[in-house]
C-alpha cells in the first residue's frame, strides 16, 4: 500500500461508518511525550486536565475514550518495575477519573480500565453501574489482567508465578488461568448488573413495599477462583449492561473477548493479519455459543499525525531521541497525515474491523489532530458521523439494550 | 470570663438506605439518579456545610430469609458517586463510608488519594468494620472476622493506608521538560508493610494528594471502636444526638485523647441527627408526628419488633397488643446485614420494658414503635431548631451534626434556607468557606509532609 497520497479508490468504494475511540494515558503513548510543549505534564493529576482531553474528544464526536490504569507504577519493562525518573510515573484511578468527567460531558462514552486480577467483581460491578448512572448510560470498562509479581506484592493475597519465557508451558498455564479468572470476573459483573430487574423499584404505598423483591436475584456464582452471592447493592444501570471491552493479542485473550466482550481491541499490522485475527475471534465466538451476538472488533494504532507527513516522522524521531531509544509498541505505529490515516483505517476496516481505538503519541498534539484532522477527513468520505445520534454508549455503537437474563428466565 | 462560642460543624447525610426516608411522600424523588445527588450536594454547598456523607452496606439486608423491602433499597458505589459530585461542587467535603474488612489497603488508598486529587482536597473516609459472614458472601476473600479481629484489621488497614499516603512526600514531581527529569526521586512511593493482616510491599502509584490523606472518620461505638477513634480518627460519626447521651459520649471519647497524645480539638464528635421544621413549634410537632407515622407503617412496626423478638411475628396485628411470647435468644438472628440489631443486647429486658410501656400507655405495636424509635432530634420552628442545635454544641453534646433529612433529595432545602441564616446571625456558623479543603472546613491542622 502506498502511503503517499489518498488513493482514489477509497473515495469511490462504498464506505460504511467507522467507530472511533481514543486511548488516554498520561501525556500520550510515547514515553517522551511529556516533554512536548503541548503536554501539560504537571497537570496529569488534576481533574481539569482530563476534562479538557475528554471535551476535545467529544468535540470530535468520538464514540468513547478509554482510560489506562494499573495497580502499580508504569514501567518500561513488561513484567518488572523500573526506577526511571525521565518518564511519567503515577496515575489516578481510572474509574474515578471517568466519574469526575461524566457530569461535564453529554454524549461521549467513558471506558476506564479495571484490573480483574486483584479486585473484587462485586466492587467493580457497582462502580461501573454507578458510572453508568452518573453519565446517564455512557459507561463501559476495559478489563485487564496483570501477571506482574510486583503488583501481586501490593496486595499480598496471592503469589503469581513468575513468567520466565512466554512460550513455556508454565507461562501459558499462568496466563490462561489469569484470563479464565478474568472471564469469571466479567461473568460476575454482568450477572450483578442483571441482578435487579429494571422495574424492581415499585414504591407501592398500599403494601408499604419499596421494591418487589421477586425482581431482585441472587446470582449464586461459583467459580474456580471465587464465589459471589449477590444481588448487587446498586440498581440495574441505565444501559442494562455497560459495554465490556478488552485488548487482545493472542488466542487466550481472544477467547476472553469472544466469551465476554462487546468490543475487542486487536493489533493487526496489516490487512492480512487483521483478516486472520478477525477470523480467529469469530471462530472462538461461535464456539462460545455467541455467534449471533454483536461483537465489535476495533484495531488499535499508535498515531503521530501532522498535515505534513514529514513533520510527523520528524516529530517521532525527535521524541525517540529524547527518549534515548526508538519507540516500539504492540500496536502498529502510524506516522503521517490525517488523509493517509483515513486511507489506512478504511483499508483495515475492509478486513472486518468495525472501528479503531487510536493511541495518540502526544495527547496535546495528536488528539486534536484526530478530532480536527482525521474526523473531518472521514466525514468527507461519509465514513464518520456528523453528529451524535444517540445518548448512550450502546446507542452510539449500535448495540441494543440487552434484556435482563433473570427476567427472561421467569417470563 | 465566659467561654468563647464554639463554631458549629454541619454536614449532610444523603438519605439512602435507612429507616428514616419517607419514600412515599409525593415530593420524594429518585435515590439513585445522579440528579438527586447533585441537588442534595448543591444545597449543602449553598448552605456552606462542611461535607456530604454517604453510608455503605455491602449486601442487601434480609429479614426472615428474604430481602427487606420496606425501606429504600439500593445505593450507588461510594467512590464513583463522590468523584462525580466533585464535578458539580467546589468546596463541599466528600465523605465516603468504606469498609476495612472487604477491601485491600492498596486499592482503597489509591481510590481515596485519587478522590482527593480530583476534588482538590475534599475527600474523607469513614472507616467501618463490617461484622458478618453474610456480607462476606459477596467477596472473594469471603468469610468474615470475629469482633476483635475486625478492629485489629481496621487499625492495621488504616495504618497501612497511611503508610501508602505518606510514601510520597509531595515534591517528587518535577516534570522539567528541558532537563527531562520527571521524578526527583526514583523511589517515590516505596513502601514495606509487615503485619498480622497485611504483608505487602512495593510502590504506591498515586502522588501525594492535596490534603496529604483523606480526613478520617470512625463510626463504631464499642470500647474498641472508641479507642480506635481516639487514637486514629479526625472525627466520629456517632449515634448519640440527644443532650444527655451526647454529653456522656462526648466526654468519654474526648477524655481518651490525652492518652494517645492528642488534643481535645483533634477529634470532632458529629452525631447523625434528623429534623422536622414548621412555621411554629406546634406546627412542627404535628408534622413530626405525621412523619413518624409515614416512617413506621404497620408492616414496618412488625419488622421492627422482630429485631428484638428475633422471631417471625407476621401473624401479629400491628394495631393490636405486643406479643406475650418471649424473644428468641438463639444464636442466629432473623435479621441480616443490619448494624441496628446490635442495639438490643439484652432482648429479654427490652421486651419486658416495651410491654410495660405499651400497657401503661395503651399503645399498640405500631404506637410503641413510633413512640420509642425514630424520634426526630430537632423539631420546631427554625428559631427553635437553630437555638437547640447551638445549645447542644455549646454544652458539649457534640461539635456539630450530620443531618439526615427524611425526603430525598429536597429535604435539606428548608434547613439551608431557614435555619442556617439564623446560625450565621448568631455568629456560630460560617457565612462563607474560609479555606478550600475539608481539613480547612473542619479546623484541623494541616498535615506535615512526611
Ligand atoms: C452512627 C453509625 C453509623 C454507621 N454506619 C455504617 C455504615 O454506613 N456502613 C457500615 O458498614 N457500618 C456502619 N456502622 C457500623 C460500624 O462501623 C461498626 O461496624 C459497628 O458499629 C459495630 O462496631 P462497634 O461494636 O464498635 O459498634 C455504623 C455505626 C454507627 C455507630
Amino acid at each position: 500500500m502506498s502511503p503517499a497520497a489518498p488513493t482514489p479508490s477509497s473515495s469511490t468504494a462504498p464506505t460504511s461508518e467507522l467507530h472511533l475511540a481514543v486511548a488516554l494515558d498520561g501525556t500520550g503513548w510515547h514515553p517522551a511525550s511529556w516533554r512536548e510543549p503541548t503536554a501539560r505534564p504537571r497537570e496529569v493529576f488534576t481533574a481539569r486536565y482530563w476534562a479538557d482531553l475528554v471535551a476535545e474528544a467529544e468535540r470530535g464526536l468520538l464514540d468513547f475514550v478509554t482510560l489506562e490504569d494499573g495497580l502499580g507504577p508504569q514501567s518500561s519493562h513488561f513484567l518488572d518495575p523500573d526506577e526511571r525518573t525521565d518518564q511519567v510515573r503515577g496515575r489516578l484511578d481510572a474509574v474515578l477519573i471517568a466519574a469526575r468527567i461524566a457530569p461535564l460531558t453529554r454524549h461521549i462514552g467513558l471506558v476506564p480500565t479495571v484490573v480483574a486480577t486483584h479486585t473484587e467483581p462485586f466492587h467493580i460491578s457497582k462502580a461501573i453501574a454507578t458510572l453508568d448512572h452518573v453519565s446517564s448510560g455512557r459507561a463501559g470498562l476495559r478489563v485487564q489482567i496483570t501477571a506482574r509479581p510486583n503488583e501481586a506484592a501490593h496486595f499480598g493475597r496471592r503469589a503469581i508465578p513468575r513468567i520466565e519465557a512466554y512460550d513455556s508451558p508454565d507461562a501459558r498455564e499462568t496466563v490462561s488461568e489469569l484470563f479464565d479468572e478474568a472471564a469469571d470476573h466479567v461473568e460476575v459483573v454482568r450477572r450483578l448488573w442483571d441482578s435487579w430487574e429494571d422495574d424492581a423499584e415499585i414504591r407501592d404505598t398500599a403494601t408499604g413495599r419499596f421494591i418487589d423483591r421477586d425482581k431482585l436475584h441472587y446470582i449464586d456464582f461459583e467459580g474456580r477462583h471465587f464465589s459471589v452471592k449477590g444481588p448487587s447493592i446498586t440498581p440495574r444501570p441505565p444501559q442494562g449492561q455497560p459495554v465490556v471491552t478488552a485488548l487482545a493479542h493472542d488466542t487466550v485473550p481472544y477467547r476472553l473477548v469472544a466469551r465476554q466482550a462487546d468490543i475487542g481491541y486487536v493489533t493487526p499490522h496489516d490487512t492480512g493479519q487483521a483478516r486472520a485475527i478477525v477470523a480467529e475471534i469469530r471462530a472462538e465466538q461461535a464456539s462460545a455459543g455467541r455467534a449471533d451476538e454483536p461483537l465489535h472488533l476495533f484495531g488499535d494504532l499508535v498515531v503521530f499525525l501532522d498535515h505534513d507527513p514529514a513533520e510527523a516522522a520528524s516529530r517521532r524521531e525527535r521524541l525517540d531521541t529524547l527518549a534515548g531509544e526508538p519507540y516500539t509498541s504492540d500496536a502498529r505505529i502510524f506516522t503521517g497525515s490525517p488523509a493517509q490515516l483515513a486511507d489506512l483505517l478504511q483499508e483495515l476496516a475492509s478486513a472486518g474491523l468495525s472501528g479503531f481505538r487510536l493511541r495518540p503519541a502526544v495527547l496535546g498534539h495528536d488528539l486534536p489532530a484526530i478530532t480536527r484532522g482525521l474526523v473531518p477527513e472521514l466525514q468527507r468520505r461519509a465514513a464518520f458521523r456528523r453528529g451524535y445520534e444517540a445518548d448512550t454508549l450502546r446507542g452510539l455503537l449500535g448495540l441494543a439494550r440487552p434484556a435482563n437474563r433473570y427476567a427472561a428466565a421467569t417470563a | 470570663m465566659s467561654k468563647p462560642l464554639k463554631q458549629i460543624h454541619l454536614a449532610a447525610h444523603f438519605p439512602g438506605v435507612n429507616n428514616t426516608t419517607v419514600w412515599s411522600d409525593p415530593e420524594a424523588g429518585s435515590h439513585i439518579d445522579f440528579s438527586s445527588f447533585a441537588h442534595f450536594a448543591r444545597t449543602a454547598e449553598r448552605a456552606k456545610f462542611d461535607f456530604l456523607f454517604l453510608a455503605e452496606g455491602l449486601r442487601l439486608r434480609e429479614q426472615g430469609g428474604k430481602i427487606y423491602d420496606l425501606d429504600v433499597v439500593g445505593r450507588p458505589d461510594t467512590f464513583t458517586v463522590l468523584a462525580a459530585l466533585a464535578a458539580v461542587t467546589e468546596r463541599l467535603g466528600l465523605t465516603g463510608t468504606i469498609n476495612s474488612t472487604f477491601n485491600e489497603p492498596y486499592e482503597v488508598a489509591r481510590q481515596f488519594a485519587s478522590l482527593d486529587h480530583l476534588s482538590d482536597g475534599r475527600a474523607a473516609w469513614n472507616v467501618v468494620t463490617s461484622w458478618d459472614a453474610f456480607t462476606g458472601e459477596n467477596f472473594r476473600r469471603g468469610g468474615f472476622l470475629p469482633q476483635e479481629e475486625r478492629y485489629s484489621r481496621a487499625k492495621e488497614f488504616l495504618a497501612t493506608a497511611t503508610e501508602l499516603f505518606d510514601s510520597w512526600d509531595g515534591d517528587e514531581i518535577v516534570a522539567d521538560q528541558e532537563s527531562g527529569v520527571f521524578l526527583r526521586d526514583a523511589k517515590a512511593g516505596a513502601f514495606v508493610h509487615t503485619g498480622r493482616h497485611f504483608d505487602i510491599e512495593g510502590r504506591f502509584n498515586v502522588p501525594r494528594s492535596p490534603q496529604g490523606r483523606p480526613v478520617i472518620f470512625q463510626a463504631g461505638d464499642s470500647e474498641e471502636g472508641r479507642e480506635f477513634a481516639a487514637s486514629s480518627a479526625d472525627a466520629i460519626f456517632s449515634r448519640y444526638a440527644t443532650l444527655d447521651a451526647g454529653r456522656a459520649f462526648y466526654s468519654d471519647v474526648k477524655n481518651r485523647l490525652a492518652r494517645h497524645g492528642r488534643r481535645h480539638d483533634q477529634l470532632l464528635i458529629l452525631p447523625a441527627a434528623t429534623f422536622v421544621l414548621g412555621d411554629t413549634d406546634a406546627e412542627a410537632a404535628e408534622l413530626a408526628r405525621e412523619v413518624r407515622r409515614l416512617q413506621v407503617s404497620g408492616a414496618t412496626a412488625i419488622k421492627h419488633l422482630e429485631f428484638v423478638w428475633n422471631r417471625d411475628l407476621s401473624s401479629y396485628d400491628p394495631d393490636g397488643p405486643l406479643p406475650d411470647i418471649d424473644p428468641n435468644t438463639g444464636d442466629t438472628h432473623i435479621s441480616k446485614g443490619r448494624a441496628q440489631v446490635r442495639m438490643y443486647r439484652d432482648p429479654l429486658a427490652t421486651a419486658r420494658e416495651w410491654r410495660e410501656l405499651a400497657a401503661a400507655n395503651g399503645w399498640s405495636i405500631r404506637d410503641l414503635v413510633i413512640e420509642t424509635g425514630n424520634r426526630q432530634n430537632f423539631v420546631g420552628s427554625p428559631e427553635t431548631v437553630a437555638r437547640t442545635i447551638n445549645d447542644y454544641v455549646q454544652s458539649d453534646a457534640a461539635d456539630g451534626f450530620i443531618l439526615v433529612p427524611h425526603i430525598t433529595p429536597t429535604g435539606l432545602d428548608p434547613f439551608a434556607d431557614k435555619v442556617v441564616p439564623l446560625l450565621q446571625e448568631q455568629g456560630v456558623f460560617r457565612t462563607d468557606y474560609e479555606g478550600t479543603t475539608l481539613r480547612d472546613h473542619l479546623g484541623l491542622d494541616p498535615l506535615p509532609r512526611s
